[in-house]
């Protein structure tokens, strides 16, 4: 059901990642493209969460990760040492499975990354939240309580919330890992309706555990799975469709009807 | 709020819009090629069989979007009998164009040699059977059970046409044996004609399993003619 002209935002190119001497992730060669929703999916320990958090340098947090290979954001190498790893995760946010508001307003929640930014206009930075609550779907249910505290909204409110707060510094690409698996089925088809509808301004990748969830809200899914050396490596790459039709790999087809994982 | 899941809806709208649209391609080709074989409008006959390609592909296209719809979205309960009931009216249009080809076939095998006798109830025949097409849509968009068993129950009057033709041209050959291969070229109209309402009552079948989930032969919708009595 892909129809525009794809562009390439993210490619990374045989990318390995180690936490000491452990190998997490080996060789990962895969493609994301512009304004398209790709689903990382694959049993626990294959390492795409790993995968997930090298696109925008989060793995650095974690002590003795090393990173082999290269991410290219837009064609630049993001490990390369000019690289400013902070203007890269303005770039490329992230939200993560558990909804993690700050214990302040939603007001404040949202337009806590353009203050940081430097924006103090308080009708700049309410224009920036309105707007930020809107694309987040989120505005109406909450545009009458803005000085409330973010933690007492309800979980899928709260993941709502923690979208606004990527959203409002204008990434390029989102990360999302497991954002829905906290919340319930209804709270769920909301998220997944909204990152259908977030992909025609952002580059989403999205890590979940629920291959139907990749089937709903992806344009693209890659397959992941541990090899013998407990690597995680890539076994396909593919349009959902085909993937979800027609897989090229007999792993990924036992993996997608519940044959194994 | 906004829909829980719109993109959804809008993946299920576009393949019950294609399915109609495959329906109004099929009418339309049943009409040209009555008109074809009324004319003797070779060039009309020829384009309808080309023109038989486009209803294969939408076909093949809905069939597609209809297999990954259900890969991806899960469809349960009323999204999912529409979705297999889809899976089961597209190769009844499609074979319904097919006979709309092949009475083109026949309109340029009879060429100019003048018909066995005017038509009279073939065009009938075909008029019905249009308008069955047409209603078993609106049955079909609405999920409308008291509509489509009303169309089932139409195949009566295409059966009966069907019937009393056969016995004419039989008349006919018996008369003269020299009639035999025109008076073959009609009854295989007829044939064809008799076809497209039988599919029709099948689709009508596939609304009724639409709405109540019930899979099953609708009394005298057996299809099978009656001729040997």
């Amino acid at each position: 059901m892909q129809t525009q002209t794809l562009t390439r935002k993210i490619e990374t190119e045989n990318l390995s990642v180690f936490y000491g001497s452990f190998k997490a992730i080996s060789d990962v060669s895969v493609e994301i493209y512009e304004n398209n929703v790709t689903a990382l999916i694959g049993p626990s320990g294959c390492g795409k969460s790993t995968f997930l958090r090298s696109l925008n340098r989060l793995n650095d947090l974690v002590p003795k990760t090393a990173v082999a290979g290269k991410v290219l954001l837009d064609d630049t190498d993001i490990y390369a040492p000019s690289q400013d790893v902070v203007d890269i995760r303005r770039r490329v946010g992230i939200v993560f499975q558990r909804p993690n508001p700050f214990p302040m307003s939603i007001f404040d929640n949202v337009a806590y990354g353009p203050r940081l930014y430097g924006i103090k206009k308080k009708s700049v930075l309410a224009e920036i939240v309105e707007e930020s609550l809107r694309g987040a779907a989120l505005w109406d249910e909450v545009k009458d309580k803005l000085d409330k505290s973010g933690l007492a909204l309800s979980g899928g409110q709260q993941q709502r919330l923690c979208i606004a707060r990527t959203i409002a510094i204008e990434p390029e690409v989102i990360l999302m890992d497991e954002p829905a698996s906290a919340l319930d089925p209804i709270a769920t088809l909301r998220i997944e309706e909204l990152i259908r509808k977030l992909r025609e301004r952002f580059t989403i990748v999205i890590v979940t555990h629920n291959m139907q969830q990749a089937a709903r809200v992806s344009d693209y899914t890659a397959f992941f799975n541990m090899g013998d050396d407990r690597a995680g490596y890539l076994v396909e790459f593919d349009e959902t469709d085909r993937i979800f039709t027609n897989p090229q790999q007999k792993l990924t087809e036992e993996y997608i009807t519940g044959r194994f994982g | 709020m906004t829909p829980t899941r719109a993109e959804f809806e809008n993946e299920l709208n576009a393949i019950r819009s294609n399915v109609t649209r495959m329906a109004l391609l099929v009418n339309t080709a049943i009409k040209k090629a009555m008109q074809a074989l009324e004319t003797r409008d070779e060039n009309l006959a020829r384009q309808i069989i080309a023109d038989d390609r486009h209803i294969n592909d939408l076909r093949f296209q809905i069939e597609a979007d209809a297999l990954a719809t259900i890969a991806r979205q899960q469809p349960v309960a009323g999204d999912l009998r529409l979705i297999i009931a889809v899976m089961t009216i597209v190769p009844e249009l499609e074979r319904m164009a097919d006979h709309a080809a092949g009475i083109a076939k026949i309109a340029i095998e009879m060429g100019k040699e003048p018909p066995l006798k005017p038509l009279i109830d073939l065009p009938r025949m075909a008029a019905i059977a249009q308008e069955m097409l047409t209603d078993s849509m609106r049955a079909f968009n609405a999920v409308d059970t008291a509509a489509a068993k009303h169309i089932i129950a139409r195949d009566d009057e295409v059966d009966a046409l069907y019937e009393q033709v056969f016995r004419e041209l039989v008349s006919f050959m018996i008369e003269d044996p020299h009639t035999v291969t025109r008076a073959m070229y009609l009854l295989f109209i007829g044939h064809n004609l008799e076809r497209i309402a039988d599919r029709v009552t099948n689709i009508c079948e596939r609304v009724v399993f639409l709405a109540e989930g019930k899979i099953e032969e609708t009394p005298g919708n057996d299809s099978a003619i009656s001729l040997a009595d």
